[in-house]
């Protein structure tokens, strides 16, 4: 059995062991791993986390008992001294002699302590191992116990020095960060994410020292302060050193292995040195002139020694080697990938800075505009994976870039689905895993769930930095197989109601009893009814008089329920357009039935407080008087606002009021998955506030610009252009095309707008349905559209003319009496319910 | 306000000392709830269909005191028959009225009995 020996047990040395032991034909070899540290191999990485909880054990990359198992032998606490090439041996601190045929040197790096005057005082520590963290708490607690206030200085604001400032808040001492460079993080951020990074820390607490040269450590036996130069010191008590790091290539070096001028062992990129049985792997191996600070190239070292060793000489590393990091600094997001910084002669950069909220992204795009090569992120690094994978697959970039990093809110899109990536992308640098892998590992292998996808292809397990990633392919890749996260109407129908409304119409099924029969289980509920009552209403126009059962309570007594279980009465006033006489009208009925009357924000007018008995009875009158229902209950078309346009406006370029009744009186009665509103706009000054709509039409020169899917409410909206310059007739012709494709294609209520950002392709898709035709079904949608148009009826008249249905407008089955529970209280010359508690 | 929601209590099949003729049968509408009047109380009336089952409970949502339950939509979750209050759907158990949302809210329901075409609901008072 061949011998290997790994000097060596930190993340890369044990990552070797790990993936050695999983490769065919690792039987053959015997591993033995030496570590100079007490304990097995932990995760240096996230070190200061010992900081919060003292478990060492936590940060274990696997226990003492995995290296028994898999045939490992395990020798920490002692030292490798010395390599004699010529015998193929080790020998160890404690004399011992060991045999190889091959060595792998993982013996990593060690903190570089400047040569300061000084530094060996009493209180000045390194930051690396954790036995240098223990070191720093026990002196802390001394500190904290002995004065109030006491302060700890970290030399370095590098990436790491930063995580040692974050160790020394969470000890309870005053941070400061010098650094000798005059900005942070010099090797990740340019001058201006540096400037953000730092005001961010500095209004967390750290003090931020920069352009600062120490000439030496001031104190008798501790230390008590750092020169800078003449009349400028900083006092502290403790000062840990982060000041970067150096390889430790020792070993090598005294054994005659090639190493460069300023340290680490040279390899070619098999990751073999100038011996042939001896590989060295991680931070101290030289490579292309350049040493790796970074887990994930030191784990992709590991790979490629393991492959060269068992013979699979077709594995070596890439000529360039990706150095993009994402980190979590003292709870700031710092992220930098590709050229952060790039010479102006290769690229432009597009730069977002606000320095309020802390925010800077940078962007650097190739000079045509088409690549992304690179960029840095500090406070919200949220779209550093997408970016990233971009970068690093050469995928195509928006026309405008700047909407890769601009804020939603400001027109910036966000990225497409995740899905689009390549199955090449790697999603996981750390641990080598890309999309395919993990897509496939669900399509083809048995994983069902996040957890299955990490035990199997180890994503996420090392930085953890591609976590969003990884959920949203889960997610996604289960979506997209009708898995679990399948977005159901309800327990009762394991369908998405597109799926119900297209099961419905071809099966044409005649009611919702039949529909739960054929395609549902149990007895349906508050979800399912109305859906599925929707459904009906946009295939056959049948009013809620049909089935009131499975309609919503407002649907089923064709009022709104308003607080005290009364209702609300609003007829149709097209357009906002009415006559005197109606008014007149509206008024002595609201008098008659002492109803509190109001203004909506449709442009009509409410009248609350009537009993349910009293609806057929008001709805005669107004019916007689020529209104009709204005379906302001319904997940329906309500209204459509306008302004008063060129009839009598002089600025009016159209007759916005004319067309808004046109329109208006087109949809009455549509039944749709959310309800819908439209506007029209007589010129641009928009008064009818027509881009708040589902719809909106606004006058200009040569015709109408027709906007789609903008909301108020909650979430407003925008709606956005879908054509521009259009007759009257185009724009009936392109809404009946939009408003039939939404209601076909939309969730059970979502809005047009929510609609739309789910919709691959979002507008230019809908424009390539709507005007151009690309799925062929504009007629089908027109003619669909039509027949609902002619079949409508006033579901109002329908109902007070048969008795059978007016059964239902009646408060107790067995009593004339009326509901005795209902009080009002005056309010304004009206009324209103009394408040109960 | 309190007397309004003390005054429904649930009963028992074996507490009810009268059946109260409420209506016939196709006076309820199908797989809805309607409400009735007993004395000064008000309840909701439910007629399942599908399952051949009928329930009864008090009108009055007791989330904001509203006569409204009967005008709810019915049907079921995890097989256990319920209403939804038309307000702000809070969903509650015919079978033993307590809130299927896990929320500390309950209402009271009583025994319901079809003879001859015609519908009792039971009470104790």
């Amino acid at each position: 059995m061949k011998q290997i020996i790994v000097v060596g047990n930190g993340m890369v040395g044990y990552k070797f062991c790990e993936k050695f032991v999983a490769e065919q034909g690792s039987e053959e070899f015997k591993i033995t791993v030496f570590g100079e540290e007490p304990r097995p191999a932990y995760d240096r990485v996230h070190l200061s986390e010992y900081f919060e909880n003292q478990d060492a054990k936590a940060l274990e990359m696997a226990p003492a008992s995995w290296y028994a198992e898999h045939n490992v032998d395990l020798i920490t606490g002692e030292r490798v001294s010395d390599i004699n090439r010529a015998s193929k041996t080790i020998t160890t601190a404690k004399d011992r002699e060991f045999k190889y045929d091959y060595l792998v040197l993982a013996t990593g790096s060690s903190p570089f302590v400047p040569p300061i005057k000084g530094v060996e005082k009493e209180g000045v520590f390194v930051y690396r191992t954790i036995e240098d963290l223990e070191g720093m708490l026990a002196y802390a607690a001394k500190l904290n116990a002995e004065k109030p206030n006491a302060k700890a200085a970290v030399l370095g604001g590098g990436l790491l020095g930063l995580e040692a400032g974050k160790a020394v808040m969470d000890m309870g001492l005053e941070p400061h960060i010098v650094e000798f460079a005059p900005k942070l993080m010099p090797r990740q951020l340019d001058s201006r994410s540096s400037q953000v990074l730092k005001l961010k820390l500095e209004s967390i607490g750290l003090n931020i020292h920069l352009s600062k040269a120490t000439n030496q450590i001031l104190g008798e036996k501790a230390i008590t302060g750092m020169e800078f130069g003449e009349d400028d010191m900083l006092e502290v008590d403790m000062l840990i050193i982060s000041a970067g790091i150096r390889p430790r290539d020792e070993l090598g070096r005294a054994s005659g292995l090639e190493v460069g001028v300023r340290g680490g062992i040279v390899v070619n990129n098999k990751m073999l040195t100038s011996d042939e049985n001896i590989y060295a792997i991680g931070e101290i191996a030289l490579y292309n002139q350049m040493i790796y600070g970074l887990v994930a190239p030191g784990y992709e070292m590991a790979e490629i020694a393991v492959k060269q060793i068992l013979g699979h000489k077709e594995h070596i590393m890439p000529e360039s080697i990706d150095m993009s990091t994402k980190l979590k600094l003292i709870g700031v997001d710092v992220a930098s990938f590709g050229e952060p910084f790039m010479p102006a002669a290769k690229g432009h950069s597009i730069i977002f800075e606000n320095k309020t909220q802390h925010l800077y992204k940078r962007i650097n795009v190739s000079l045509d505009g088409k690549e992304l090569l690179g960029g840095i992120l500090v406070g919200d690094a949220a779209d550093y994976n997408m970016l990233h994978q971009v970068y690093l697959n050469g995928m195509a970039i928006p026309e405008d870039p700047s909407q890769l990093i601009l804020p939603a809110s400001e027109g910036g899109s966000s990225f497409g689905s995740v899905l689009d990536l390549p199955d090449t992308a790697q999603v996981c640098s750390c641990e080598s895993v890309s999309k395919g892998d993990i897509c496939s590992s669900i399509t083809e292998g048995d994983c069902n769930n996040l957890g299955d996808v990490v035990t199997k292809t180890k994503a996420t397990s090392g930085c953890g930095g591609c976590k969003p990633m990884v959920v949203d392919l889960v997610n996604e890749t289960l979506k997209s197989l009708g898995k679990e996260v399948k977005e159901t109407v309800c327990e009762h129908f394991n369908f998405s109601r597109q799926e119900l409304y297209d099961l419905v119409k071809v099966n044409k099924v005649a009611d919702y009893d039949e529909a739960l029969n054929l395609f549902g289980e149990g007895n349906g509920c508050e979800v399912c009814k109305p859906l599925l009552a929707s459904i009906f209403a946009t295939i056959t126009m049948e009013t809620p008089n049909r089935q009131p059962e499975i309609q919503d309570t407002n649907d089923r007594f064709l009022a709104n329920i308003q607080r005290n279980g009364t209702y609300s009465v609003v007829p149709r006033v097209a357009g906002g357009e009415i006559t005197p006489q109606q008014l007149i009208t509206i008024g002595e009925v609201a008098k008659k039935y002492d109803l509190y009357t109001k203004i909506t924000g449709g442009q009509r007018i409410d009248l609350f407080g009537a009993q349910i008995h009293e609806l057929p009875l008001i709805w005669k009158e107004l019916i007689d008087a020529g209104f009709e229902s204005g379906h302001a209950y319904g997940k329906s078309l309500r209204t459509v606002k306008s302004c008063v346009g060129s009839t009598w406006c002089r600025y009016g370029m159209h007759e916005s009021v004319t067309f808004a009744i046109e329109v208006e009186n087109r949809y009455r009665g549509l039944r749709s998955p959310h309800k819908l509103k439209g506007g029209v706009s007589g010129c641009i000054r928009e008064c009818a506030e027509a881009r708040g709509k589902d719809f909106g039409l606004i006058a200009v020169e040569g015709g109408w610009n027709l906007y789609v899917c903008g909301n108020g409410g909650a979430t407003p909206k925008h709606a956005v252009l879908l054509a521009e310059q259009l007759d009257d007739k185009t724009v009936i012709k392109y809404l009946d095309r939009f408003l039939m494709y939404y209601i076909r294609t939309a969730g059970p209520l979502v809005r047009t707008a929510p609609w739309l950002e789910k919709l691959d392709g979002g507008i230019d898709y809908l424009k390539k349905i709507v005007i151009e035709d690309t799925l062929g079904i504009a007629e089908e949608l027109e003619n669909e559209m039509q027949g609902l148009v002619n079949k409508y009826e006033c579901e109002w008249k329908q109902a007070i003319e048969n008795p059978e249905m007016m059964k239902r407008f009646k408060h107790f089955v067995n009593s004339e009496d009326t509901d005795d529970n209902l009080v009002f209280v005056p309010m304004r010359e009206q009324k209103m319910p009394k408040q109960w508690a | 306000m309190q007397d309004i929601l003390s005054q429904y209590e649930s009963v028992s099949k074996e507490a009810v000392k009268e059946w109260f003729k409420v209506g016939k049968t196709e006076d309820f509408p199908e797989n809805s709830g309607a409400c009735i009047k007993y004395k000064t109380k008000q309840i909701a009336v439910y007629n399942f269909v599908r399952t051949g089952k009928w329930y009864a409970t008090q009108n009055l949502c007791p989330h904001k005191m509203e006569m409204v339950l009967s005008l709810g939509m019915i049907g079921d979750k995890d097989g256990i028959p319920k209403v939804a209050c038309p307000m702000h759907k809070k969903n509650f158990s015919l079978e033993d009225g307590s809130n299927l949302g896990g929320e500390d809210l309950k209402i009271a329901t009583y025994p319901v009995k079809i003879e001859e075409g015609n519908v009792y609901i039971g009470f104790s008072d």
